[in-house]
């Protein structure tokens, strides 16, 4: 293919450059200014090369967060998922109830993160909480509030019921754009349920449900205000995931310096395992 | 294989039905028989989908009965009706390979993978997807996926019928010539009931030995391409088929005479009622001649197309169209216009008077 060569045309990149200079590129490079320094404040700064990186990587706390952080990613996106997907099939396909079912699922997610953090806090309190006292009155010794399991149910239960429906509005659209010749064409090749689902579904829904799987994937990754407000963090550092922990180093401890690395390498594994998702996930789609 | 009878069958997509327009089918009679070449001719939402897709069992109807063989089937779907169905737009299995699409119809009623091997192979051959058939049907061109679906279609031999709802919409020109003359030479091997859909009335003439034609839900003429031509049974017929349609006027019942203008006019049979709120005479341009005497006009307009000359004139009615001969002289001004009599109709509300 014959490019045209136009260097001028450099100056339309440069309003985009500016924007994301501003919004991204600039305080992105105060963090790496402490990353790679230390300060005692009065703008004094000296450099320590990669010491913070060298230290964060092998920081069994940073270790333990991160499999906190991998492990809770992980359980809520095998639940949400299959799920989200789930709900999204038996949802109606026209009528009223198409309506009603849209607004009660996009419920949750108008609700703002504090708010639903704030919500389960009180609704799972053992003694006065709806969830907590009717779990001790049927019998389970549930307290969120000092016991790991109950803690981690808790935050998982949280974010499923906070993030779900954004998988099922993403399924539902897909499913939603299927035209109606596929399912009778299906129906006259005599394509039982489960294939109509592997064989046309799915792969319809493909597209939808890899923007789904990343856009959860990063939310969770970088969940914060919901556990914060719900457990701290705790019990101990039991629910301590990146960002609560990130933030307890560089707020609570005013280590600036590992903080910062902390933060460039959260980003990268962030940066990392979506490139990697994305690669895999449309591998095929070259051809289509 | 089975005749299929369609009896008193009417469709509405409401739930409540106030006029005769709230129904996509109404009052629909017919015989299919069996290994017939049909096609389904009609405008865009006149029904003809849905009258395709009653008989495959993808929708049930509001009112009537379809049969095979005199067997009712009214209530099966179309998998225990056997039947074959093609949409108009591709539709193929993404993740499969072109083989794994044409074999998905027969696996799915668990034949064994050998005969399945040897159907795939053959319709393929057929088709001319051979070279194709391991690679991802995703990555086709339309037509090539469009073959696909033909493909599944065809495969299965024992098929009652095989639906086509207007296959070669996304096709290019010149492959859905070769194609539908596949389609005609298919139908001769295979002998199965083939019911085609279109609104494309050379598509249709092309294709089936028996039109049928619909107009807004109902079937308003069955017959072979040249009955249809010659003798249209209702004036959407009449105007829908051939190019120029026919000319209708509308004109007077006396004494069982058609009288246009105050002239008589003869038709080719006598006209016994006059209960009608519309009345219409019909001549087909093709028979049409000019005289010394007859219908005054005014020649407004010649156009050649090569094969013969296409006249507009005007006359006190309306607008009458004439296909001449390429070499015929055309009056120019005023002129008389001859009707032959054995092919013109006298049409009460839209229906031919015989």
């Amino acid at each position: 293919m014959n490019k045209t060569i136009n260097q001028k045309a450099w100056f339309f990149v440069i309003p985009v450059f500016v924007l994301v200079a501003f919004n991204a590129i600039i305080p992105l490079m105060t963090v790496v200014n402490y990353a790679f320094q230390e300060t005692f404040g009065n703008n004094v700064f000296m450099w320590e090369g990669t010491r913070w990186f060298k230290q964060i990587m092998l920081s069994e706390r940073f270790h333990a967060s991160l499999g906190r952080q991998f492990l809770f990613t992980f359980i809520i996106l095998f639940i949400q998922i299959p799920l989200g997907i789930a709900i999204a099939l038996t949802m109606p396909k026209e009528g009223i109830g198409v309506p009603v079912c849209l607004v009660l699922m996009s419920m949750p997610l108008l609700i703002p993160w504090n708010v639903v953090g704030a919500m389960w806090n009180i609704f799972a309190l053992p003694d006065i909480g709806f969830l907590g006292h009717s779990l001790n009155a049927l019998g389970f010794d549930y307290n969120f509030t000092q016991q790991i399991g109950d803690a981690w149910f808790t935050t998982i239960l949280m974010d499923v019921w906070h993030w779900t429906s954004l998988v099922v509005l993403l399924s539902y659209a897909g499913l939603q754009s299927i035209q109606p010749a596929y399912y009778q064409a299906a129906e006259i090749d005599g394509a039982s349920r489960w294939a109509v689902f592997t064989k046309i579904e799915l792969p319809k829904m493909k597209k939808v449900l890899t923007i789904a799987i990343l856009l959860r994937f990063m939310d969770s990754f970088m969940i914060y205000t919901e556990p914060f407000v719900l457990t701290g963090g705790g019990p101990g550092n039991a629910t301590a995931f990146l960002s609560i922990d990130l933030v307890k180093m560089a707020l609570g401890q005013f280590d600036l310096g590992p903080a910062a690395a902390m933060s460039l390498i959260y980003f990268f594994i962030v940066l990392l395992v979506c490139w990697v998702f994305y690669t895999l996930m449309m591998r095929n789609e070259g051809n289509q | 294989m089975a005749k299929i009878t369609l009896k008193d069958l009417s469709h509405s997509y409401l739930k409540a039905q106030s006029s005769d327009a709230d129904w996509a089918v109404r009052n629909v009679n017919i015989d299919w028989n069996d290994g017939g070449a049909y096609a389904l001719l009609g405008p865009s939402g006149c029904g003809k989908t849905t009258l395709l897709n009653i008989i495959s069992g993808l929708i049930n109807p509001t009112e009537g009965d379809i049969l095979f063989d005199d067997k009712l089937v009214t209530n099966l779907n179309p998998v225990e009706r056997n039947i074959a169905q093609i949409f108009q737009f591709p539709v193929i299995y993404d993740t499969m390979t072109v083989y794994d699409n044409l074999a998905f119809p027969l696996r799915n009623r668990e034949i064994e993978e050998e005969k399945i091997n040897s159907k795939v192979h053959e319709i393929a051959e057929m088709l001319e997807l051979s070279s194709t058939l391991n690679n991802r049907a995703s990555g086709l061109t339309a037509d090539g996926k469009q073959k696909i679906s033909l493909g599944r279609g065809l495969v299965r031999s024992d098929v009652n019928a095989i639906m086509f709802d207007e296959p070669l919409t996304v096709i290019d020109p010149h492959l859905k010539w070769i194609l539908r003359s596949k389609l005609k030479e298919l139908h001769q091997k295979i002998n199965r009931t083939m019911i085609y859909v279109t609104h494309d009335q050379t598509e249709a003439l092309t294709f089936a030995d028996q039109v049928v034609v619909m107009h807004e839900g109902q079937i308003v003429q069955t017959g072979t391409p040249v009955d249809l031509f010659e003798k249209p049974k209702h004036t959407f017929v009449g105007y829908f088929i051939g190019s120029p349609g026919m000319n209708l006027l509308p004109c007077e019942f006396k004494g069982g005479e058609v009288i246009l203008n105050g002239k008589k006019i003869e038709t080719h049979k006598k006209v016994k009622l006059n209960s009608f709120t519309k009345r219409e005479v019909g001549v087909r341009p093709e028979f049409i001649n000019f005289g010394s005497e007859g219908i005054p006009v005014k020649v407004l307009s010649v156009s050649n197309t090569g094969r013969h000359k296409i006249v507009d004139t005007q006359s006190e009615s309306g607008k009458i169209k004439i296909i001449a001969k390429p070499n015929e002289n055309i009056p120019s001004g005023s002129a008389f216009l001859n009707f032959k009599k054995e092919y013109t109709y006298a049409y009460g509300d839209d229906w031919i008077i015989e």
